[in-house]
């Protein structure tokens, strides 16, 4: 059995599944959110990094990691496909930020609060709970995901490291 | 998939397009701090959203964003985008002080590189008017200062709604040693795309 850590990088748009011991990182989430399941019991998890709410509101929506309602969905059938039992997965939230203090109403602005929105809609529709988050604000952040323990760290700039 | 789709004769328009917008853009930069500035050859990419943030240094690096809203024939946003490290340089060339402080910015350096933004980018897209002989109006600027993958994922996001990629455009200017490197992304919508073109006479069909 190979015991080295590695740390698995998720970039935007994209979606990695993983096992203990290791790490699920995706670096400077803005508006985007990172949504991590996670299995307690076989400790198989996974990692989106989505960046639109909804596929069927866009007509290029090939890239299933890019939204949250197909995103979600294949990181289910993924994780399943590893080893997760569906019944018990759990779920973390991160991101969703409005990094530009907008003055208008024009619902195109807040992407954050919709990506976020969109975000709890499909995993509520899955039966997934969602265990802890911190999203909205203005600030980018970086998350870390631990497998082994289901602890998910918050990087941000100037401020302190949290875990959730 | 509009980038995926698009030949080469529309992106050397669109390539065109950078290239004039940001010579005018570093014009009026030298105009308004009365010093000669040089000017690189700016590089027009069309880059992978996986790619973007490494440009900049990496998805963590601090960069300093400031964002104008575009209405008018075409909508979209326009960004300006510089290194931490080129945004000091930048307020120091403007402010006449010694180039190696790099203490942090004081409210006045956060009100210049706003300002130093909004008429950079306001030059780049009165030249895109001109050009195009269409109406563009831009908003006041919003600056944010933060890691550039949380910065770029604006218009990364608003790429997204048509491909996954998004085209981004260098620049570099400053005086001798002091050099400040800055990127132009220009994010028109689908339709705007079709329209600034269109405007140039440049058929859409393949």
């Amino acid at each position: 059995m190979n015991l080295r850590t590695n740390v698995i990088k998720v970039g935007m748009a994209d979606m990695n599944v993983c096992k203990s011991p290791h790490i699920l990182t995706t670096l400077g989430l803005g508006s985007c959110v990172g949504i991590v399941l996670y299995d307690p019991v076989t400790k198989v998890s996974g990692l989106a990094h989505i960046m639109l709410p909804d596929s069927t509101q866009i007509k290029n929506n090939s890239n299933q990691a890019k939204f949250a309602d197909t995103g979600v969905k294949k990181l289910i059938r993924d994780m399943v496909h590893i080893g997760a039992n569906e019944k018990r997965l759990i779920a973390k939230l991160a991101g969703g930020a409005q990094m530009f203090s907008f003055n208008t109403t024009n619902d195109l602005m807040r992407i954050g609060d919709r990506n976020v929105a969109a975000s709890k809609k499909i995993l509520g529709e899955q039966g997934i709970r969602i265990l802890a988050q911190d999203t909205g604000k203005n600030y980018g952040r970086t998350i870390e995901f631990y497998s082994d323990n289901g602890e998910l760290l918050i990087k941000t700039m100037g401020k302190e490291k949290k875990v959730i | 998939m509009f980038f995926e789709d698009i030949n080469n004769y529309q992106l050397d328009v669109l390539k065109e397009l950078g290239n004039i917008g940001a010579g005018n853009a570093t014009t009026a930069l030298s105009q308004m701090i009365d010093k000669k500035i040089d000017m690189g050859i700016p590089q027009v990419n069309i880059v992978e959203f996986k790619d973007l943030a490494d440009v900049l240094g990496g998805a963590e690096n601090p960069v300093v964003g400031i964002l104008l809203n575009v209405e008018g024939n075409i909508n979209g946003m326009m960004m300006f985008v510089l290194e931490q490290h080129s945004a000091h340089n930048l307020v120091n060339l403007l402010m006449n002080r010694d180039i190696n402080a790099f203490e942090d910015f004081s409210e006045m350096d956060l009100s210049a590189i706003k300002e130093i933004g909004n008429i950079i980018s306001g030059a780049y897209l009165s030249s895109l008017s001109a050009l195009t002989n269409l109406k563009i109006i831009s908003s006041v600027p919003y600056m944010a200062i933060d890691m550039a993958g949380a910065i770029l994922s604006v218009p990364a996001i608003e790429f997204g709604k048509v491909g996954d990629r998004a085209l981004l455009i260098q620049t570099d200017f400053g005086e001798g040693q002091n050099k400040v490197y800055g990127y132009f992304i220009l994010i028109p919508d689908i339709d705007s795309y079709k329209t600034i073109l269109e405007s140039l006479g440049v058929s859409l069909e393949p």
